[in-house]
Parts: structure tokens; sequence; C-alpha cells
């Protein structure tokens, strides 16, 4: 039987009504068509499904709709500001930080905590935080230079 | 200063701000009206005979649409080489491995389509299975094909120059052995297919593909249906290295449930599929003896390979000529033998992988060169330097290097990693648990020849100037898979029509747009590059003579740049030009304001004279390599170079292994993009680390994958990274486009054996199984210390 949702996403509320066991990756995906969260594996190993909840980093394939239930949600679709890239997706742009893409989504996600929480992230900390995100094309380097470069960048 | 514009600059990837967003679509993403879900039955036995195939309950099952087998798909034979078609879209007569493909299922949504599988009834006979590589070829042992007699699906056997003499001449000679196991991409995109058909009878398939144009010849082959009416799309991919090469059979069952059902049909493999398709790198286990003078030149080389390629031929025939023609280079080698056999086994299949087939050859024979520096007494990197090749040299197997910065990136890892300093002297490692080690390798840039036997060109790029003046779309079959090709277009075609970046559109990864050969053997900027600069200088020809026209002056005295048209041949005046322009865009703001003529302004009036501007551009390797047979595989009109030393700690009590730092660099003749150049060599440095330390296939007695998925399956995280130096070198390559070269392969070469000699010089181990494990650390740590007594 299907529950009603209410989840605001990227800070517009939407009400579904929605299997209970479907998750919330499958809600952003295939009933608000925000296709920008990627599903790599389906059970919380690769990260590509990183999202915000309430401000948290979260796999949003582990996590069931329902549970996002008057809650909070950020995508990657909701990071641009004014139509423009926001300091963290420009440094990602500007240092080659992105390559195939897949990972990209949720480790902005990941990097988007990160910077909330921490001013001054050293490479440590960074490493540490995405490392439940996998990325197979940069070896990782470029990525960590961009979030140390967005968290350095003030303007 | 460089002498380009845009080239050789640090510019952001065309595709970045659509994938930072989440804007850039991959094919799971693409919506279609009514799409049906596929699935697919996958055996689940290693090997046994199909009696009986019963999909009636399936059929019947509410909101199932189709069920196809064998008997709707037919059993026309494909693969990847037209000497070894030995796959079927499905099973008919019997299955081969857990996971090959029985069935699929076309549905209203997923549940029902998995739902439907699984009513599928089939009756097996099950066989006894061959699960180890090793003993594949032995007598008595149960046989996978009837076209692969005791299990061979091939073999080379090549002798250059003399070994005899090698050993002859020889003053040291030593034989080693390492052996690989079973690895899988993990690119972070599983595959995804969409297929839909035309009333015309055309059939359009969107696919994570890294080769539309041989997957369009595939569909047609396979499924009956005439070439020009199969239309192959790439959109983004999220990552191949090899596996998305070739045709796969969800690609053909996809398109057949869409043929039909006539709607669209949705594929997507889950983790699991992937791990099961796979496709990746062989089990290797390889033989070495080689041969040194007193001086340490290489006097020959005996190398014999087994490769286990899992039930079917894919990229394999390719890979067992790669495994021994790579060895050929870096070094100057005169005497070279070569055994190879290449093995199935009731395992998923093997093909293609970064580094194709080259990988594990490359990490044993610089170990091997390690373990003999050390017994001369001799530097490892002074008996690589000893040996490098150069440019204009010619290996044993007729492999011909037009550019080589070998000896320049060894020196360059060398310095900037300090080597003289960290490396203990004399030979002697350190065996305090911190070591140092380098290693060397090189790969094709673009393979010489296609797959199947043909004169074709290897690529095509049109160039169409906007009619409407101001920007040029660049249509390309190239594959982008997040490699950056895509950007490289760009780059190029903008450097030479004088544009900016983002006056350049690229349409690629679509079968319709032109022939590219795809993805795969580092071919792209090499090859797709000559022709994106030929088509865009054909289109500039034609605007400039267009405008040298109406003028009435040599059209060679005009040139494009930044944005505008420059008389070379003193001031011109552009008037009347410019009033032609102006008076048909009244209304508009965004008007020239500068003396010159703009590229906006020339493109349309060269319109207005000459209809649709298209410039085309086209590029195929010469004919290259020798006569023997096999002697096409490995040749390129290239060949990229890479050194690498790497710094690891080892925990001596548990074998835990850390890098430290990897120091790279790579000869990319001339790097289009630097950035992109960087990403590629340290990319590769993550995968080679992955592959020397943690990742593995692992079976159990009934063929099934233990670990098919990313938890168990462990590749490097940003945790296990070291910091990674890219270090680029540029050779001027006479043979691409401004002197470039590849990097996407190269670059993973030394990094298995720099780890290997790295972790040697920490412990004075030397590990012959990959990947080096703690447990096998330790292991062979207490074998040795048992020894030593």
């Amino acid at each position: 039987m299907k529950k009603i949702v209410s989840v605001t996403v990227n800070g517009v509320l939407h009400e579904l009504a929605i299997e209970p066991r479907r998750t919330l990756l499958e809600l952003l995906r295939e009933d608000l068509g925000l296709t920008g969260t990627k599903k790599g594996c389906g059970i919380g190993d690769c990260g590509t499904c990183t999202v915000l909840l309430d401000g948290v980093a979260t796999f949003s394939c582990l996590t069931l709709a329902i549970q996002a239930d008057g809650c909070s949600v950020e995508t990657v679709e909701g990071l641009a500001e004014d139509g423009k890239l926001n300091r963290l997706q420009q440094a990602f742009v500007d240092h080659g930080a992105i390559q195939c893409g897949f990972c990209s989504p949720g480790m902005l996600m990941t990097a988007t905590e990160l910077l909330r929480r921490s001013d001054n992230p050293n490479e440590q900390d960074i490493r540490r935080a995405i490392s439940g995100n996998l990325c197979r094309c940069t070896g990782y380097q470029k990525i960590v230079e961009a979030i140390k470069a967005a968290s350095e960048d003030t303007s | 200063m460089s002498k380009h514009r845009i080239l050789n600059t640090r510019a952001p990837r065309v595709d970045a701000a659509d994938k930072a967003t989440g804007k850039a679509l991959y094919t799971d993403d693409l919506k279609r009206p009514s799409v049906l879900t596929g699935a697919i039955l996958h055996s689940p036995l290693a090997h046994a005979r199909i009696l009986n195939i019963d999909t009636s309950r399936a059929e019947k099952l509410p909101g199932v649409k189709a069920v196809v087998t064998h008997r709707e798909a037919g059993t026309t034979p494909y693969g990847v080489s037209p000497a070894r078609y030995d796959e079927t879209v499905f099973c008919h007569d019997k299955v081969r491995y857990v996971g090959d493909e029985i069935a699929a299922v076309a549905a209203i949504d997923l549940d029902t389509a998995l739902e439907a599988t699984s009513l599928i009834k089939v009756d097996f006979e099950e066989l006894p299975v061959v699960l180890d590589g090793r003993t594949a070829m032995d007598e008595g042992q149960p046989q996978l094909h009837e076209m692969y007699k005791n299990n061979i699906c091939a073999q080379v056997h090549w002798h250059f120059g003399d070994i005899e003499e090698g050993r002859r001449e020889s003053h040291l000679i030593r034989t080693d052995r390492l052996s690989s196991k079973m690895q899988d991409a993990a690119f972070m995109e599983p595959q995804s297919i969409l297929a839909e058909t035309e009333s015309s009878g055309s059939l359009t398939m969107w696919s994570s593909t890294q080769a539309p144009h041989y997957i369009q010849r595939t569909l047609a082959m396979a499924l009956n249906i005439p070439l020009h009416k199969v239309r192959v799309i790439k959109p983004a991919v999220g990552g191949g290295f090899g596996p998305k090469a070739s045709c796969s059979s969800a690609e053909l069952a996809t398109c057949l449930l869409a043929i039909r059902t006539g709607q669209p049909v949705k594929l997507t493999f889950d983790r699991e599929q992937v791990f099961l398709h796979s496709r990746a790198r062989h089990q290797f286990f390889h033989t070495m003896t080689t041969g040194v003078k007193k001086d340490g030149s290489l006097a020959f080389l005996e190398h014999e390979c087994l490769l286990d390629g899992g039930a079917y031929a894919s990229f394999g025939i390719a890979t067992i000529y790669y495994s021994g023609s790579l060895l050929g280079g870096p070094y100057r080698l005169k005497n070279m033998k070569y055994d190879g056999h290449r093995v199935v086994t009731n395992k998923p299949v093997c093909g293609a992988q970064r580094g194709h087939g080259a990988v594990i050859a490359r990490a044993l024979f610089e170990v091997q060169l390690d373990r003999i520096a050390e017994e001369l007494g001799m530097d490892p990197v002074e008996l690589r330097l000893k040996n490098v090749m150069e440019a204009g040299e010619t290996t044993c197997n007729e492999l011909f290097v037009s550019s080589f910065g070998m000896r320049e990136a060894l020196e360059a890892v060398r310095d900037s990693a300090a080597w003289k300093k960290k490396r203990s002297s004399g030979g002697k490692t350190r065996r305090d648990g911190k070591g140092i080690g380098a290693a060397c390798g090189f790969f094709v840039s673009g393979a010489g020849y296609p797959i199947y036997r043909s004169r074709t060109y290897h690529c095509t790029v049109v160039t169409k100037v906007d009619e409407v003046g101001g920007g040029v779309t660049v249509s390309s079959g190239a594959a982008d898979i997040g490699q950056g090709s895509d950007t490289v277009l760009a780059m190029i075609t903008a450097e030479e029509l004088g544009l900016n970046l983002d006056d350049v559109r690229v349409l690629s990864g679509d079968s319709s747009l032109s022939v590219d050969l795809g993805a795969y053997s580092s071919r792209t900027t090499l090859m797709t590059g000559h022709a994106c600069r030929e088509a865009a200088r054909d289109a500039k020809k034609q605007i400039l003579e267009a405008i040298a026209g109406k003028l009435e002056v040599p059209a060679e005295t005009l040139d494009l740049r930044e944005g505008k048209v420059v008389s070379l041949a003193g001031e011109l005046d552009f008037s009347r030009l410019r009033k032609e322009y102006l008076q048909e865009h009244k209304g508009f703001s965004d008007l020239p304001d500068t003396p010159q003529l703009t590229f906006a302004e020339a493109s349309r009036i060269a319109f207005l004279e000459l209809g649709t501007i298209v410039g085309t551009g086209k590029y195929r390797p010469p004919p290259l390599g020798g006569s023997f047979k096999g002697a096409k595989v490995g040749t390129s009109p290239a060949f990229g170079c890479s050194a690498q030393i790497a710094e690891v700690t080892v925990d001596l009590e548990t074998g835990e292994i850390t890098v430290g730092h990897i120091t790279g660099a790579h000869d990319c003749g001339y790097a289009i993009n630097v950035t992109q150049v960087e990403g590629q060599m340290q990319g590769s440095m993550m995968m080679g680390m992955g592959e020397a330390l943690m990742e593995q296939i692992i079976y159990d007695n009934k063929g099934r994958i233990v670990n098919a998925n990313l938890a168990e399956y462990k590749i490097p995280t940003a945790l296990d990274m070291p910091h990674l130096d890219a270090i680029i070198v540029e050779s001027n390559e006479p043979n691409g486009p401004y002197g470039a070269k590849e990097v996407g392969e190269g670059a993973i070469m030394p990094v298995i054996p720099c780890i290997l000699n790295a972790i040697y010089d920490a412990t004075g181990v030397r590990i012959e199984e990959l990947p080096v494990t703690p447990e096998r650390l330790v292991a062979a740590m207490q074998a040795a210390k048992s020894r030593r007594g």
C-alpha cells in the first residue's frame, strides 16, 4: 500500500504517494526525474547516490523514501546558485576533478557536507570524508585538490 | 611559450559543467514514452547442456510483453575477432559460465520482468567444469567448445632474432614467474541499454558503449538487420576501461525485445551483472627467462604465457598477442621468443582492460630487471637507462618508435623522486619496512588495424560551419567515455579556426555521424585528432576562399585568428562585407565592434556565397608491422612510454602495505590538454595500484563469483591512494596531430612493477602471485625467514 510522503527537495516541497519499499534514490530518479543522483551499485558500496538528508551525506540507495518524510533533501541539481556553478562545482570543473562524471554528483554532495562543517579541512580530512565515494577515473588527486581549493576560496 | 592559443592549456572539459550539475545524461537517465524494462535470465551453472527451455509461465505473467530465447534470436555466431565468433545472443546448446545468458524478458516494470525470468524453466544436464586455466589444456579435461580443441582458444609462437645466440652472449640468465587473478574494470556506471524501433524498420540503440561502430556492425550481423538501419548512440558514459568495447548479449537482447514488442526497452545491469558480464582483465601466468651481458645490456628474452580467458574469446585473441608483442620495447632487445596460449574455462569472460594484455607481462619483466640489477650490483634505474630505446629505432618484432621520451621520463622520475638519495647503495635492499621501486613501460597509440579485416578509415570527422555564422559543429563517431575526447576535438577545432572553445559544439558517439572505431587502444587523440584537424582546415579553407573572392585578394593572404579574419598582406577594407552583414541583422545587439571582420561575419558571408560549408577529415594509419603471423597486433603509428617510482611502507608484522607516493612521467608527445593528460596518468596509477595490492575476482568450486560487489572486490579509495605526481614529457611525435600521442593506457604499465619492486626493497621478499595482499606478503616473509633459518 502506498504511503504519502512529503519531502522538500532542493527547496521545493513535493507530496508523493509511494510504495513503502521504494528507496529515496528511486523517488528522486524515477518519481521526480532528478537523474543527477546516480545508482552505481544499489547496496551502499560506491557512494554515487549520495545526497544530503537534512544536511547529512546519506546513501539514497539505502534510504527508504518514507524515511525522508518531512525531511529536506539536497541533490546535485540544487547546488548551482542563480544558474551559475557554485564555488565547489567550479573548482571541480577548473581542477579536472571530473572525468566520466558518474561519481561526481555523490562526490560533490559529500564535499558540500564537509565544507559546511569544516572551514579549513586538510588533505587527510578531505580524503577521509570522500572515502565512501569511489572514483575509478581520477585517482582522487584532482578531486582532493578541487575540494581543497574550494575550501580556500572565500570570494 | 606555447605556439598554440588553445592547445597545450588547462582548458576545462567541455562536458564538465553538465556533469557538475547533474545535467549530463547517461543511458539509464534517458526517458522514452511507454518504455518497457528488460531483464536477463543468467545461467546458475558453470557448465551444462540445455535440454529444454520452457517460457510458457513467464509469457502468461500479466505485464510481460515479450520473452525471447535462442528460438527467437537465432544462433548467428558473433564475437570480437571474426576468426573466433563463438558467442550467440543466447545460449542454445550449452551454458558455459555462471552468468551466461539464456533468455530475456520485456515487461511493464522491473519487478515484473524479474519475476518473469524466475518463471522460465530450464532443464539442464550438468557437465563437469574446467575452472583452473593451468590444467585446462590437459588430456581428459571437459571441453567447452567444439572449435577449441583441448580448450585452446588461441596460441602464438614467435621467435625474433636468435635466442640461442642470446644465451651464448649472456653473462647472467635468470627465470622468474608471476601470475595474477581475474579482475574487474569496476567502472562506476553499470552497463545500460535503451533500444527503440521506428516504423521504417530502423533500430536505434543508446548504450553505455566504448565503440558505437563495432556495436552497430555486430547488432546488424547477429540480428540480421541491414547495417544502415542500425544506429548506435553513446550518451554520457561512466567509464569503460575496455569491457564496454565489445558488443554484449544484453545489447543484442534489448534490441531484439524492442523489435518484437514495437516499444522502447531499457535494460540496466545491477552491479552483480557487471561482474558476471565481466570482459575485463584476464588471469595471466607468465614465465620469463632473461639473459644479460656483463655490462647489463639485454641479450634475450624467452617468454611463456598462459591466459585464462573464461568461457568465450571476446577480445582475447588480441590479448594473447599483446602479451607478447609489447615486450619488444621500451628496451633494446634483439632476441625474443614468445609462446602464448589462451585457454577457455567455465568462468566469466575476460577481454580488454586498460593496458590490454600487457600489464602483467610488463610487471614480471620489470621485476626481473630489478632482480638482474641486484645480481649485477647495478642500480635498477641505471640498468634501465642502459637499455632504453631511442626515437627512430625498431623493436625486434618490427615496431617502429618514431618518437620516444623513455630516457627523459625515467630521468625525470629519478630526479623528481630523489631516487639516488632514497635508494640504498650497491643494489642492497633496505628490508626495514620502507622501500622505493622504479619501472618503465610503453603502449600503442592506437591499434594499427581495425578488429575486422578492412581498408576502412579508422575515423572521419565532419565540421559544419553554422549557416547563421559564428560557430561550428564538429560531428564524430568518437566515443568520449570520460577520458575527454570531446574536449580534445573542440580544442583542435577552436585552435585551427581561431575560435573560442565555447564557439565549438561537439556531437559525438553516434554511428550516424561518422565512422570512428571507438575508444580503445588509446587511439582517439592521435587518430580522431588527425581527422578533426583536417576537417577544421578544410572548413577554414572554404571560408577564406569565399572571403578572398569577395575581396579579390589571394586566399593565402588571409587567416582566421582569435575570432577574426586577419590579412597577412597589409590592411584590407572589409566595410562592404560588414555592411552586407549588418543589413541582415537589424535589431540584433551583439553586432561586430572591431575594425576587423569577425568570424561570425566571415562565416555568414561565406555561407551566402557557397551554401552550407562542411569540412571533412579522415585518418587511416599507413601499412604497419612485419609479415609474420600476428604481426599486426601491437602495431601503431606511435608509442607512448612511461616511467614511475613508488615509495611504500610495509608493516613487517601484519604485511599491510601503504603506498606513500607515486611519481610518474609519461611521454604523450604533446599535451593537447595538460589537465586531462595528468588525469589519465593519475587514473592509471590508481587502477594499477588496485591491481597490485587488492583487486581479485574470487570463485567458489562451482565457478560462482564470491565477491561480485564493490565492497568485497576492493578498489582503492581516497584513503588508500597516495599523492600522485604526474610529470608530462613531450617528444613531438611526427605521426601525431601537433606531435600528440597516447596517455590513456601507457601510464598503467609501470604501476604494478614499481610497487612490487618497492615492496621488495622494503622487505627483501618477492611475491609471485598478484595481488600482494597482506596475507600473501606475511606468508612470503615467514617463508623467507624460515629459509634463512
